[in-house]
């Protein structure tokens, strides 16, 4: 078997808040995700999925931890090497509208990669790759010319994701790409996510709080609480055989469509306690491991 | 106050619009809406941006120009408890809300006000309604603790920045339902809560319905929530309201192409496998300056005839379906759902 392509391991990261006060953002975080897999990251506001991507992504330094990416050690990466890395590791944001400038063409925001790391021999081979990237993202390349406030939010969010794809990723850090778009246009999105996947064998670290989708499209899950992962494992094993209390709790909160189900759902409740100094990810099924 | 026709509906909205003037041609955000809401009905509305949901409240609640919208052009009417409230003043609708209508937004954070502490917020929006200072205190703290918040004498002097997200929501439920209205509006209020927290606050607000008999409007645009909170559904697009009825009418008996779109686009809906394509809706939503002429939703619907593309279709209760089961379309979704299986 090929090794994974990216190998996180004892990932942490602390901030001092203003009182003093130290948080234990991600704590002693381990994963792996393989080239062409899709692994979703759930957990609620301040459990730390966030500061994972910005980890992995090297926008932020970890204390401490290794991350291995495509047979490489990427944590202790700085200046050029660093920035030869950038195209093969990008990110999609959950805004499109806050990560696009506003005073520039979309083509040239999708192009602005490609020209800072040389891949294109002149302008009208820029805007012709360019153009492709707009059609595989299911834009129109007669567009290029416009400006941001010109595309409705799915579009602007296809934008995004054409740049960066313009760098021919490995892996793409998506965090909550989907949460700013209306309903009706959500499923076209993941849609997008599942073919760019099929077509061209991509990675993602698809991080996001709405459980359905995560469900939907991941191979693999991982639940943060509290900055530590207390259960991770193939989808179906952790939605359909969740083994830790909070997981259970987090699934059982999950609303659902239909007013019967709805009638019948019994919610469980979590109470917060602090982790057993000896607690650790222990494989309850092959693959399914449970923090405990 | 004493509604002499007992009968009557609690509000009754007739041919509402809204529409903005903007440089580039008016945003016509609500297009003729029209419904009834009984006492202690709840009432959740079903919407994407666009859809008028949330426009059509702030202009009965008389909140347009508060939330950015001046300017806009109001007509139709809205009756509540017997009153028109379209043209009526800001004193006497500010009288109305938090007395009689309670209102809860998505973002607490920019409801409250950030210098003054929790426990003064809710006793304010008591004695701004004639209750004396000492019982506004001592209610703000049932208040508190009615909404699931512990050690409320504490908390109640704590300033809106000390509570969590969930916290602050709890906070502006306390106040909206602080002088028990008879309807509380709530527009997206669990949209920027966890999940779990936003379990917590549905739990709380179906437990409020029933202790404080009030009716509910809730806006969302999860199909799970409403589906888990509401006893009439309706759905907007475009202005306009597309289907509504008796919730488990308008999830298994289906009639409107837009509603049906939004339960197979969603991740769990039959047939959906894992990492299977997801069934989604085509297109985007309207250019609510230049609206479709028809039927806001015809450019966008595989089952459009072309009657649709002219002609508005009045919302119309369901020939054959539950009573109170109102459709607005000219095709007949279930016969053309009949005939794409056969073919």
């Amino acid at each position: 078997m090929s090794p994974p392509l990216l190998e996180v391991d004892d990932l942490a990261r602390s901030y001092r808040g203003g009182d003093g006060h130290v948080v234990h953002a991600v704590d002693g975080v381990s994963f792996r995700i393989g080239a062409g897999e899709t692994l979703g990251l759930v957990g609620e506001s301040g459990s730390g999925k966030s500061t994972i991507g910005r980890l992995v992504l090297r926008l932020e330094q970890a204390d401490r931890g290794r991350i291995r990416f495509d047979g490489q050690e990427i944590g202790a990466l700085r200046g050029e090497a660093l920035r030869q890395l950038r195209p093969r590791l990008q990110m999609v944001f959950q805004d499109p509208f806050a990560s696009l400038n506003p005073r520039r063409r979309v083509g040239d925001s999708v192009a602005a990669g490609l020209r800072a790391h040389g891949l294109a021999p002149d302008a009208a081979a820029l805007r012709e790759q360019v153009a492709a990237l707009f059609r595989r993202v299911g834009l129109d390349p007669g567009h290029l010319d416009r400006h941001p406030h010109e595309f409705s939010g799915g579009q602007r969010q296809r934008i995004g994701i054409a740049r960066a794809l313009a760098l021919k990723p490995r892996l793409i850090v998506a965090d909550e790409p989907i949460t700013a778009l209306d309903v009706s246009i959500q499923a076209q999105i993941i849609n997008l996510f599942l073919e760019l996947q099929q077509d061209s064998g991509l990675s993602y670290l698809f991080i996001a709080h709405d459980l359905g989708m995560v469900r939907h499209l991941s191979h693999r899950v991982a639940v943060m609480l509290r900055g530590r992962i207390v259960e991770t494992g193939p989808t179906a094993a952790v939605f359909e055989d969740a083994r830790h209390p909070y997981t259970r709790a987090l699934l059982s909160a999950m609303p659902l469509p239909d007013p019967d189900l709805e009638a019948a759902r019994q919610r469980l409740t979590y109470t917060a306690a602090p982790f057993a100094p000896d607690a650790a990810l222990r494989e309850v099924t092959p693959g399914h491991w449970v923090l405990g | 106050m004493t509604t002499k026709d007992t009968t009557a509906p609690l509000l009754e909205i007739r041919d509402l619009a809204v529409h903005f003037p903007t440089p580039g041609g008016a945003v016509r955000a609500v297009n003729g809406v029209s419904y009834t809401l009984r006492a202690g009905e709840t009432l959740g509305i079903v919407g994407e941006s666009g859809s008028g949901k949330s426009v059509h409240v702030l202009a009965l609640l008389g909140l347009l120009a508060a939330r950015g919208g001046a300017g806009a052009i109001v007509s139709g009417s809205v009756r509540f408890e017997g009153q028109e409230l379209i043209g009526r003043d800001e004193p006497a609708l500010r009288a109305l809300r938090g007395r009689r209508i309670g209102v809860v937004f998505q973002d607490p954070m920019s409801s409250l006000n950030p210098v003054l502490t929790v426990g003064e917020q809710i006793a304010e929006a008591l004695t701004s309604h004639g209750l004396g200072r000492a019982a506004a205190t001592r209610r703000a703290l049932e208040l508190l603790e009615l909404v699931g918040i512990r050690e409320p004498q504490r908390r109640a002097r704590d300033y809106p920045h000390q509570f969590s997200g969930g916290m602050r929501q709890r906070v502006m439920i306390a106040i909206g339902i602080a002088c028990e209205p008879k309807l509380l509006i709530a527009d997206e209020p669990t949209t920027a809560l966890d999940v779990t927290v936003q379990a917590q606050v549905l739990d709380l607000m179906r437990d409020l319905r029933k202790k404080l008999g009030m009716a509910m409007i809730w806006i969302t645009h999860d199909m799970g929530v409403v589906a888990g909170i509401a006893e009439t559904v309706q759905v907007m697009y475009g202005g306009r309201i597309l289907e509504r009825g008796p919730v488990r009418a308008v999830f298994h008996d289906t009639r409107n192409a837009y509603t049906l779109g939004l339960l197979q686009s969603l991740p769990g809906a039959a047939g959906a496998a894992h990492r299977s394509r997801l069934t989604s809706i085509p297109g985007q939503p309207p250019d609510m300056t230049r609206p479709p002429p028809g039927d806001p939703f015809a450019p966008r619907n595989r089952f459009a005839t072309p009657r649709c593309f002219e002609e508005v279709p009045p919302l119309a209760q369901v020939p054959d379906g539950a009573p109170g089961h109102l459709v607005a379309a000219w095709y007949d979704l279930r016969a053309a759902l009949a005939a794409e299986a056969a073919a």
